[in-house]
């Protein structure tokens, strides 16, 4: 219809819970998914994201709240008949069936002719890199191959969204490394909506436009993922994507753009005020650990204050490429992170200097 | 080396069962139904054919072509009743449920056969429970006991379970994605239970089958209770033969005839057979 707005491809989650027995799976969740957007579920387990994600596949009934797909709501629609399709967990691929046999299932569910349905799987087969792989038994598949079959049984039907249940989960870490990449780039060539559940926030910046972080059954933050990462609103979030310093604090004063803090631990720092420092209330900080530096230097280009804290190396964890630190500064214990180079100078015992900047300083919100 | 010790010392009480209580009596039943009668129900070592061709005699042959005809009934009726409460059992109730409700379908057992056979008498006779039930809403009373219906009744029920548990069984471990999976690729519930459930539930088809097929053909209990022998399968006809007609050769005969029509209806399905097992 010329004028409207094209939808396909849109979800719009509005307002819908579900419970249960007595737990709440999800809170009163609202969520829009962009047309041809990669859109990430990020959370720990029990968070809601795969109730969600079967929720839109049309699993599960929503006890309350709306779900429309392309615009069209979907209440009540059996699986079979909305026009989502699924990559699952474990692929659950017809063990009966061939490879060919189970990427043209959905094929033959449509009554399509047995022509068009032999060319539409070998042209997904291709797309998946499985060429003349057709014939091959389900259980002489390796792991990736199943993921791969998996996606092709559920692309070859062109659905407007495509829903992946933590499809990477199973394979080992090299492959789903390549995996990722892969399924990346196919998203952006195909330009389908995908909604993709992970509790790897590595897979989740590395793969989405844009992640909604979710805990205990509602989404904590909403954003794409250099702004998640940089800019985490909650303690949560922060905790999940890899903050690894948060202190509990008091504001003491803010002036000009800075907040002065004491920390619980009887620490004094200054941070950049983001406008949400109240003085005289409690407040959860987080600082990244490749934010803090041990070398005595200050950051270029950071502006805005800069706190030195005196402190004692305490422990080492190598992680190969990088060490983390662990400073006690007193009251409190610091994570720092370092690049490999600098692990030779250092013992533990040594007396340390940690640079914090200012603007390194995240306020974070939750309790 | 030592392997094969190992098997043939755990196979060996088998073994020796299986001969003591098997392979010796099938033999000595073998040379019985190459005899002759004796006047006073011995049997003669007279090595003859006459007990195979008086067995495939037309009268006899009716007989075990009516006997197939029900083993035949009772496995598809047992089928068809026995596959929705499987997949209900298997895949619909509650997991804290399911072994008490397997406990129920086993309940049975618990009573010997003969008097869950007595007891459906008790309900089907003319002034039973059903014709009294009828009787008191104005109805006429049915012909229900002593006949093929009653028959095939006490049949259904009595192998019921041995079909229920083998599809429980393969229903059960099916992996319920799998049908998740079917409905999210266009599958209306009705062709994902043809193209995924019973495809992968096959196994367990076939299992209870041949279990409730091969003891169904031979069955003489409900025939002879049920029927009153009023109608003769050929179970009833080879305990007769043992028990009243003391005619062993012939009986022995009939037995072997009735082995070879499970051979080969097992030879005739073994493709199918074969290819639910590969699935």
């Amino acid at each position: 219809m010329p004028g409207q707005v094209p939808v396909r491809g849109a979800v719009q989650v509005q307002r819908v819970s579900k419970t249960y027995g007595d737990v709440a799976a999800l809170r009163d969740v609202s969520l829009d998914v962009r047309p041809g957007e990669f859109l990430t579920l990020l959370g720990p387990s029990g968070c809601g994201k795969t109730t969600l994600l079967r929720i839109l596949a049309g699993f599960e009934q929503p006890d309350a709240g709306e779900v429309l797909i392309s615009g069209r709501d979907v209440a009540g629609l059996p699986p079979h008949r909305r026009p989502v399709n699924t990559v699952f967990q474990h692929y659950a691929l017809f063990p009966h069936r061939t490879v060919a046999g189970n990427v043209a299932f959905g094929l033959e569910m449509k009554g399509m002719p047995a022509a068009d349905v032999a060319e539409r799987v070998a042209r997904a087969l291709d797309m998946v890199r499985l060429p003349g792989l057709g014939d091959r038994r389900i259980d002489q598949l390796s792991g990736g191959q199943k993921q791969r079959v998996a996606f092709a049984r559920a692309v070859v039907l062109e659905p407007e969204v495509l829903l992946l249940d933590e499809p990477m989960a199973a394979l080992d870490l090299k492959l789903r490394k390549e995996m990722q990449v892969e399924l990346k780039n196919l998203q952006e060539r195909l330009r389908v909506t995908f909604v993709f559940v992970t509790h790897d926030q590595e897979e989740a910046l590395l793969m989405s436009d844009r992640i909604a972080v979710m805990s205990r059954g509602r989404i904590e933050q909403l954003g794409a993922p250099d702004a998640l990462y940089e800019r985490p609103r909650t303690r949560f979030v922060a905790d999940f994507l890899g903050v690894k310093n948060v202190l509990e604090a008091e504001v003491a004063s803010v002036e000009g753009g800075v907040a002065r803090l004491h920390t619980r631990g009887g620490l004094q720092i200054l941070a950049a005020d983001d406008g949400g420092y109240r003085p005289g209330t409690a407040v959860a900080i987080g600082v990244r650990p490749e934010r803090l530096r041990l070398d005595g230097t200050e950051p270029a280009g950071e502006s805005g204050p800069l706190n030195r804290l005196a402190g004692i190396l305490d422990d080492e964890l190598y992680l190969g490429d990088r060490t983390d630190w662990r400073i006690n500064l007193g009251g409190e214990t610091v994570t720092v992170a370092e690049g490999a180079a600098a692990r030779r100078e250092r013992r533990r015992g040594d007396a340390v200097t940690v640079v914090l900047p200012g603007a390194a300083v995240l306020r974070l919100e939750g309790e | 080396m030592s392997g094969r010790r190992q098997a043939v010392l755990l196979l060996l009480p088998c073994l020796a069962v299986l001969t003591g209580l098997f392979v010796l009596p099938q033999a000595l039943m073998l040379a019985a139904s190459f005899g002759r009668r004796s006047v006073f129900g011995g049997v003669v070592p007279d090595p003859t054919l006459a007990n195979y061709l008086r067995a495939v005699e037309p009268l006899y042959l009716f007989i075990l072509a009516k006997s197939v005809a029900l083993a035949a009934a009772t496995t598809i009726l047992c089928l068809v009743v026995a596959f929705p409460v499987a997949y209900w059992i298997g895949l619909r109730a509650p997991a804290r449920f399911r072994s008490a409700l397997l406990v129920l379908v086993i309940l049975p057992f618990w009573t010997s056969f003969l008097v869950r056979m007595y007891a459906w008498i008790y309900i089907l006779r003319p002034e039973g429970l059903v014709n009294l039930a009828l009787g008191r809403l104005g109805l006429p009373a049915l012909p229900l006991l002593y006949n093929d219906f009653a028959v095939l009744l006490g049949q259904v029920y009595g192998e019921l379970p041995f079909m229920i548990l083998p599809l429980y069984a393969s229903l059960e471990k099916l992996d319920r994605s799998l049908l998740e999976a079917a409905s999210d690729l266009g599958a209306p519930p009705g062709r994902t239970l043809r193209q995924v459930t019973i495809p992968l539930a096959a196994p367990g088809i076939v299992a209870g089958c041949v279990l409730v097929f091969i003891p169904s053909l031979g069955s003489y209990l409900a025939p002879d209770l049920l029927g009153g022998g009023q109608t003769i399968y050929v179970g009833n006809l080879i305990q007769g033969q043992f028990a009243v007609a003391r005619d062993v050769p012939f009986g022995a005969a009939l037995s072997f005839l009735l082995s070879l029509t499970v051979l080969g209806l097992l030879l005739l399905f073994r493709r199918p057979l074969q290819a639910s097992r590969e699935a």
